[in-house]
């Protein structure tokens, strides 16, 4: 069976998917993704999709549930290298990805999520010195 | 079984998951071969893949029929999907933007309509579905 490679780089986890995705495989992606991120404590995951051709509703799906998954489990994830049809396709289908953030490609995918880390990392002491200042 | 666009037509079984993506596939070598543009082949693949899956989740399955049309000297490109499910009861209501019988995303049948040119849907209950989808070359 079919199943998505997922490599980890410092605190992020890396996909790239490569394959024209069968409905099982993107459902087995999501899950592998969930256990990564907690036995990883991974920040970040980046979804590279450029040589997907198409993203249709179901892939779309599984994108966007694994975007708010991975925040519950207190990672951020980026979807990169959408492909300009599958874009369009993507808006006139109705499918907005709300909630997914963009990059153009993996190098501008990687600054948003180091940047992102970084902010929450911050952001978080921040809260937690309020906390004992109370 | 090859789907070469030379032939007049194609008939893929959807039965599984994987033929989701080889209906995809041939609906991509017949694009190709209608030279439709990146755009256009792009839409008619991914409307080629919500409609092969609803065959196979709502209809029980069926087949697939991709041909290349010729049109007062336009080419293009039509996928009809035909089971023997049990049909949509309330096409009307099937075809409301953000409608859905449970699992989806509510966009499947508006949403892919309005990625195609031609767009027939004949159901009855009981009876199955059948829809026929059109892209022509611009």
């Amino acid at each position: 069976m079919e199943r998505i490679p997922i490599l980890r780089i410092g605190n992020m986890l890396l996909v790239s998917i490569q394959v024209d995705l069968q409905d099982h495989t993107a459902l087995m992606l999501q899950d592998d993704l969930s256990n990564r991120i907690v036995e990883t404590g991974a920040k970040g995951v980046l979804i590279d999709i450029s040589a997907l051709e198409i993203v249709d509703s179901f892939i779309g799906r599984m994108i966007s549930t694994t975007a708010a998954v991975s925040r519950v489990l207190d990672a951020e994830t980026v979807v990169v290298g959408m492909q300009p049809a599958v874009a369009i396709t993507l808006v006139e289908l109705g499918l907005t990805l709300s909630g997914v953030r963009t990059a153009l490609d993996v190098d501008r995918g990687i600054r948003l999520l180091s940047r992102g880390i970084d902010d929450r990392a911050r952001g978080g002491d921040v809260i937690r010195d309020d906390y004992l200042a109370e | 079984m090859t789907t070469s666009p030379s032939e007049a037509s194609t008939v893929i079984e959807v039965r599984a998951d994987s033929d989701v993506v080889r209906v995809r596939q041939s609906v991509r070598d017949f694009a190709m071969a209608a030279k439709l543009s990146l755009v256009d082949q792009t839409k008619l693949v991914t409307a080629a893949s919500e409609l092969a899956r609803n065959t196979l989740v709502y209809g029980g399955g069926g087949e697939a029929r991709v041909r290349i049309l010729e049109r007062t000297g336009v080419a293009g490109v039509e996928v009809v999907f035909a089971d023997e499910g049990p049909g949509i009861p309330d096409v009307d209501l099937a075809l409301t933007d953000g409608w859905t019988s449970g699992g989806g995303l509510g966009l499947g049948l508006s949403g892919t309509r309005r990625l195609v040119d031609d767009f027939e849907l004949d159901t009855a209950a009981g009876e199955g579905t059948r829809i026929s989808i059109v892209k022509w070359r611009r």
